[in-house]
């Protein structure tokens, strides 16, 4: 029991940081709604998996994958928005996911169970969640110059189409670590709201991913030990741990205004 | 698309022949051919769409083109966009300054007339028109650029704020040697702050000395009408 919530804290931490991390940059990119939307992208793959059974998180992680490179590519050739081409696919995934995946299993896929994790999951989630945050340092400011004006970037030497791919890639790999708590349907959450409830307080670059991250990490971490004491599914748990936070810093910064 | 060098012509900085831009089938840019000096400021005049925006990012490599066009040896240049998108974003101007983790912020400042103690903590997105300009002035010189790309200076800024921006730049220019290329809709603009006058309608209407703006001949040529009161017509 102690360890399974041990390795459900060390899973939530390496999410909850990831999540918050590089949500920061999908808010501020007005894509919040896209890392939401492609965590369904994962549902075909975690229906493969256990159909084929094998860990359906594998298919999780090639759908994402698959997904990010395509989303990227449509979004160059076609000069549609990511919002278009994203809303288009997960709409199709979603679909595919709920015929294929078998109805005990639905649930689980859906809104993520935790108390289930293996070693193995929590060694790859960590491994993953800090290869991601690693790999995103290093374009961070990249990607923040190309939101703020992409001829800029470019005129500094970014190439910022190969950034922007590189950070979907980190994105879906994320959310298909972030399933595993709380499922492809809330799992857009840690993406959106962590950065959100940051970007309310926040006034500089450094102060807002460091917040986002925190503020992930909370979430999840309460989410998992309330889930433990309550017995209750931890997912609408971590949900509700991050909206606490979320409120709290709306107000800090309705008093600061 | 041909970007090279200049070989042997240390009076000229950039020269540029028979460029011309293609965009979704548009022809944007037509058979474009100028050539700038060292050290000299040239103004980039003409009505929307005249593709004055279109030559800038041609200058820089980021649209494809036809033609030639040619800088000189060890250029460097500065480019500040005419818009950005800083509303939404939480960056200071201290973060913005840093890009590349080696830039004193107060030193980067202190040439474009912005203290570091009223500005370098603040967001971007609550300057005004006005400094926030003059960030981006800054950014672009953060490099230490010999040419700097301006578009529309005085885009978001008021009336008052226009003088000491130029008057900057003009600074800028005779100090640091820098040329500078302008794209402003502004006569006055053109004769007060820069030294060449490029005049465009998709093709070059007009290249030559700015002072030249003033002649109502040369007015009737870009603006098909005189626009206000200046030397005495020569051709009349």
């Amino acid at each position: 029991m102690a360890e399974a919530l041990t390795l459900s804290l060390l899973i939530g931490i390496s999410v909850g940081v990831s999540a918050g991390y590089l949500g920061s940059l999908m808010v501020l990119k007005k894509m919040a709604l896209v890392g939401d939307a492609l965590s369904h992208v994962a549902l075909p793959g975690l229906a493969l998996g256990i159909l084929f059974n094998f860990n359906p998180f594998f298919g999780a992680f090639a759908f994402l994958f698959a997904s990010a490179v395509i989303i990227w590519h449509l979004g160059r050739v076609t000069k549609l928005p990511f919002e278009t081409i994203v809303g288009a696919m997960f709409t199709v995934a979603l679909a595919v996911g709920i015929l294929l995946i078998p109805e005990p299993d639905l649930l689980e896929a859906l809104f993520g169970d935790i108390t289930k994790v293996t070693i193995l999951e929590t060694v790859v989630a960590v491994v993953i969640s800090v290869m991601a945050v690693l790999l995103t340092k290093m374009i961070y400011r990249k990607l923040v110059l190309g939101m703020i004006s992409e001829e800029l970037a470019i005129s500094k030497g970014i190439d910022v189409s190969r950034t922007n791919l590189l950070y979907l890639l980190l994105v879906s790999l994320v959310v298909a670590v972030g399933i595993k708590i709380v499922g492809t349907l809330l799992v857009g959450f840690l993406v959106i709201v962590p950065a959100a409830a940051a970007k309310n307080v926040s006034a500089d670059l450094s102060k807002y991913a460091v917040l986002s991250a925190s503020f992930g990490t909370v979430s999840t971490c309460s989410g998992i030990l309330f889930s433990s004491y309550l017995n209750l599914p931890t997912g609408p748990l971590v949900v509700f741990s991050g909206i606490i936070v979320f409120l709290a810093t709306v107000l800090v910064k309705w008093k600061a205004e | 698309m041909c970007t090279g060098t200049m070989e042997n012509n240390d009076d000229y900085v950039l020269n540029v022949s028979n460029l011309s831009v293609k965009l979704q089938n548009q022809t944007i840019l037509d058979n474009v051919s100028f050539k700038l000096k060292r050290g000299t400021a040239l103004a980039v005049l003409g009505p929307n769409g005249a593709g004055k925006t279109i030559l800038f990012r041609a200058l820089l490599n980021l649209v494809p083109y036809t033609g030639k066009i040619e800088w000189a040896e060890k250029v460097k240049i500065g480019y500040v966009p005419q818009n950005i998108a800083v509303d939404d974003i939480p960056i200071s101007v201290k973060e913005f300054l840093s890009y590349k983790n080696r830039v004193n912020v107060e030193s980067s400042l202190s040439p474009v007339r912005l203290s570091n103690k009223n500005v370098a903590d603040k967001t971007l997105g609550i300057l005004s028109g006005g400094q926030l300009r003059r960030v981006l002035i800054a950014w672009a010189l953060t490099d230490n650029p010999n040419v700097l790309l301006f578009d529309e200076p005085t885009t978001g800024v008021d009336h008052d704020t226009e003088e000491p921006i130029f008057a900057t730049l003009s600074e800028l220019k005779e100090k640091n040697k820098i040329t500078i290329l302008l794209i402003t809709h502004d006569v006055h603009i053109v004769r007060e702050y820069s030294d060449y006058l490029l005049a465009l309608d998709g093709g070059v209407k007009f290249f030559g000395e700015s002072k030249e703006i003033m002649n109502p001949s040369i007015q009737r040529i870009i603006y098909g009408e005189t626009v206000c009161a200046g030397a005495p017509d020569e051709n009349r």
